[in-house]
């Protein structure tokens, strides 16, 4: 811990020195009405922090002066849909930027739109679709900010086909805690362009984004689900299938064990190329998109997560998986056409699912490995997991590819999203399990996504970022925030010794 | 004892039961912020904590709890420097020797200064933080002496009946948004201040009490007496009747 001036590089207090000197003179104090409760979403972790949601850049300039005036730090936060404690801010001023919705510019007919960065990757789909244009990478929900997205470097079912958000982010204008306000491209200003996309927020504020949309001529996908027996298949499926589908997802169900550790399903999805779908303006209208309002046509979706609830233990996700799994092998090779929003938001079928693993909420471990050992190391990750009791209730299983960005999560291989219960009781196995999963991770070449961590430490993200990039980062950071005003509960738990 | 709490802030804890109970919330690896008017104590045990604990967990905060309007600064100082807060334990609180016959007001100010006034000023923002944030445990050392007025000391115990009313409105204020108020009522505690006074029926060592402290605020009681018979006891003194009690010498 840290009781040194919160806004300076210094080292903090160890042990061999003396109880620290705390701070006697007691800086004005912070009006209380700011102060809320800001949740991880998966609801593990939570912070107080001091809120504030400026609607304009000016806004966030002032933001930035209390935080110099007061001596405090500033997390930045968008929809808050990062898994763990990347958004949130304890005890310092949480920067939300959800209020910054106006979309700036948008041509339909190159598909460039141009967005503060509060505005949604739901508000970006439902604003192009009918003029056929659709977010070329989307997350498994429509909810994150594009400045959220740019910042975390989101990626999509089709990472291994066209890489991350950032890859179709044509500019972006960045507020630096130095108070400059800096246009970034490929050709402009282009380290800082390649640090701050993937650079989790600390290195400024995206204060205007420009995207380039994907041409679409239906708005439905040809969708095939595959059946696979195990890890040996799903793996198998990929590569031949890889070159040909436009997304890939696998499930996993984690219950799987011996012959069948990692039997799932797979969903290969296709565009519609211009001509076969007879009614593209129908299709593509956003109320079509719209997902389901009901689940089997009886329950509302909003009381779903209650109807889940008794679910969310072993056995009753054992259950699910498996009849999840042998239901599957039915429509197994049998192509649908199902909308965008219905392939691409599978978590927003049920509003609040989370809701489902209160009170502990849940974790997500998710690992990017090169593809070579990728398959050992999922092996050994769901066998331990299993081993230790500790099954995951969800499985995700997706292919990557090598991106140009200093932070990148990606690698040339694969990942797999593993989705854990957290109880008071289990906790700390829990984080056990997870730096024992790191060690198979960093042994083989294997990354990270902030978007998702709550259990990293710092020696496996050197390990696994090596030194020199981390350095890289830090001085870059040091250049744009001299003061060291950017700083979250991850860039803390991470990136200084606390 | 597990770990139950992240961030503590204990104040008036240079002696007596606050410094008890720092000890004995620092050794479940919570962190604790240390805050009393004596300085040197304050770091000694800031330092004794420390060192046996092998890791920084204690922090002294020099600070007069009479000082009211520094209060909001450094209790955001604190939080910010702990990182967050689940616990508070106000066990700040003077009972000077007054005798049958005296009258002193300057005794009766500092009583109410620092038993009533300063916990105002510390629980009001902690009250207010938990309030917002739906969680978080708030602890207020009282005494069995608020239960009446006993003629050896009206103001102290006045002052603890206070602090009984004030806790129990905060209780109907917070608890429910998930935070918890516990009012504590020792009976007598073997600590510096109960040192030099007349003999006192049913004393227990400060390190017993913390602990029977504790448990009440793990377990969310509304009202816990320390040690546990203090609440027959006090029962039956309640009940006795003003036309009696007026003529006993308790």
């Amino acid at each position: 811990m840290s009781l040194s001036h919160p806004l300076s590089y210094t080292e903090p207090a160890s042990l061999s020195e003396k109880t620290p000197e705390a701070n006697l003179v007691p800086l004005s104090p912070m009006p209380t009405d700011r102060l809320e409760r800001v949740w991880a979403w998966g609801m593990a972790s939570s912070a107080m922090g001091y809120v504030y949601r400026p609607t304009t850049v000016e806004g966030i300039r002032e933001v930035f002066a209390l935080a110099r005036e007061r001596a405090l730090c500033i997390g930045m936060r968008g929809a808050g849909r990062s898994y763990g404690d990347a958004s949130l801010s304890a005890e310092h001023i949480s920067l939300d930027l959800t209020r910054m919705t106006r979309i700036l510019d948008w041509n339909p007919q190159t598909g460039l739109i141009t967005v503060e960065p509060g505005v949604s990757i739901r508000q970006i789909w439902q604003y192009t679709i009918e003029d056929g244009w659709w977010p070329p990478v989307v997350s498994g929900t429509m909810f994150p900010t594009l400045g959220g997205a740019a910042a975390m470097n989101i990626h999509g079912k089709n990472n291994f086909k066209v890489g991350p958000i950032g890859s179709h982010i044509r500019q972006f204008e960045i507020l630096l805690p130095t108070g400059e306000l800096k246009a970034c491209s490929r050709e402009e200003n282009s380290d800082l362009f390649h640090a701050a996309i993937g650079g989790f927020g600390m290195l400024g504020c995206f204060t205007s984004l420009t995207l380039q949309l994907k041409k679409v001529y239906s708005g439905l996908l040809n969708v095939t689900p595959v059946s696979v027996g195990n890890f040996t298949e799903m793996f198998r499926v990929f590569e031949e299938r890889m070159e040909m589908a436009d997304y890939l997802v696998g499930w996993v169900d984690c219950f799987g064990k011996g012959e069948g550790l990692g039997r799932g399903l797979i969903h290969q999805a296709n565009y519609l190329r211009a001509g076969e779908d007879p009614q593209p303006a129908q299709t593509l209208r956003v109320e079509n998109q719209e997902l389901p309002d009901t689940f089997l046509g009886i329950f509302p979706k909003s009381i779903m997560w209650m109807l889940m609830k008794p679910f969310a233990n072993n056995l009753g996700m054992k259950t699910v998986n498996f009849a999840k799994y042998h239901l599957s092998k039915r429509h197994s090779g049998h192509s649908i056409r199902q909308s965008h929003a219905g392939f691409a938001f599978l978590l927003d079928y049920v509003p609040n699912w989370k809701w489902a693993y209160k009170p502990g909420g849940l974790i997500q471990y998710q690992s990017f490995i090169p593809a070579a050992h990728a398959e050992e190391v999922f092996r050994a990750q769901l066998t331990l997991a299993q081993e230790r009791g500790l099954v995951p209730y969800l499985g995700v299983f997706k292919r990557h590819r090598t991106d140009p960005f200093l932070m990148t999560h990606a690698v040339d291989g694969y990942s797999l999203a593993l989705d854990f219960k957290v109880t008071a009781k289990n906790r700390q196995r829990l984080w056990n399990l997870a730096a024992d999963m790191d060690k198979l991770v960093v042994a083989a070449g294997g990354r990270f996504y902030f978007a998702k961590d709550s259990t990293l430490r710092p020696e496996s993200l050197t390990q696994y970022l090596q030194e020199e990039r981390v350095q890289k980062f830090l001085a870059l950071k040091r250049q744009c925030d001299p003061d060291n005003l950017l700083q979250t509960n991850l860039y803390r738990r991470l990136f200084t010794s606390e | 004892m597990s770990k139950v709490w992240q961030q503590a802030i204990i104040v008036g804890a240079s002696s007596g039961i606050g410094a008890e109970l720092a000890k004995q919330i620092a050794a479940t690896g919570c962190k604790v912020a240390l805050v009393a008017r004596r300085e040197n104590e304050l770091r000694q045990l800031a330092d004794g904590i420390n060192q046996g604990s092998g890791q920084p967990l204690a922090f002294a905060y020099p600070h007069d709890v009479t000082c009211y309007e520094d209060v909001p600064g450094l209790f955001q100082q604190i939080t910010r420097d702990l990182g967050g807060l689940d616990l508070i334990i106000y066990a700040s609180g003077v009972m000077p020797r007054v005798e049958p016959n005296e009258y002193a007001f300057e005794k009766d100010h500092r009583m109410i200064e620092v038993n009533v006034l300063g916990a105002v000023a510390w629980l009001n923002e902690a009250a207010q933080r938990f309030e917002r944030g739906g969680a978080g445990t708030l602890v207020g050392i009282s005494s069995v002496a608020g239960d009446r007025g006993r003629r050896g000391s009206p103001v102290y115990g006045a002052s603890k009946a206070f602090l009984n009313t004030y806790l129990e409105s905060l209780r109907n204020r917070i608890a429910r948004t998930g935070a918890a108020v516990v009012t504590v009522k020792p009976g007598p505690i073997d600590t510096p201040m109960t040192k030099g006074l007349d003999k006192m029926p049913f004393m227990i060592p400060a390190e017993l009490a913390a602990r029977q402290i504790l448990a009440a605020a793990r377990s969310r009681k509304n009202t816990a007496y320390v040690p546990g018979k203090w609440r027959a006891i006090m029962f039956i003194v309640r009940s006795i009747p003003s036309f009696i009690f007026k003529k006993m010498n308790f």
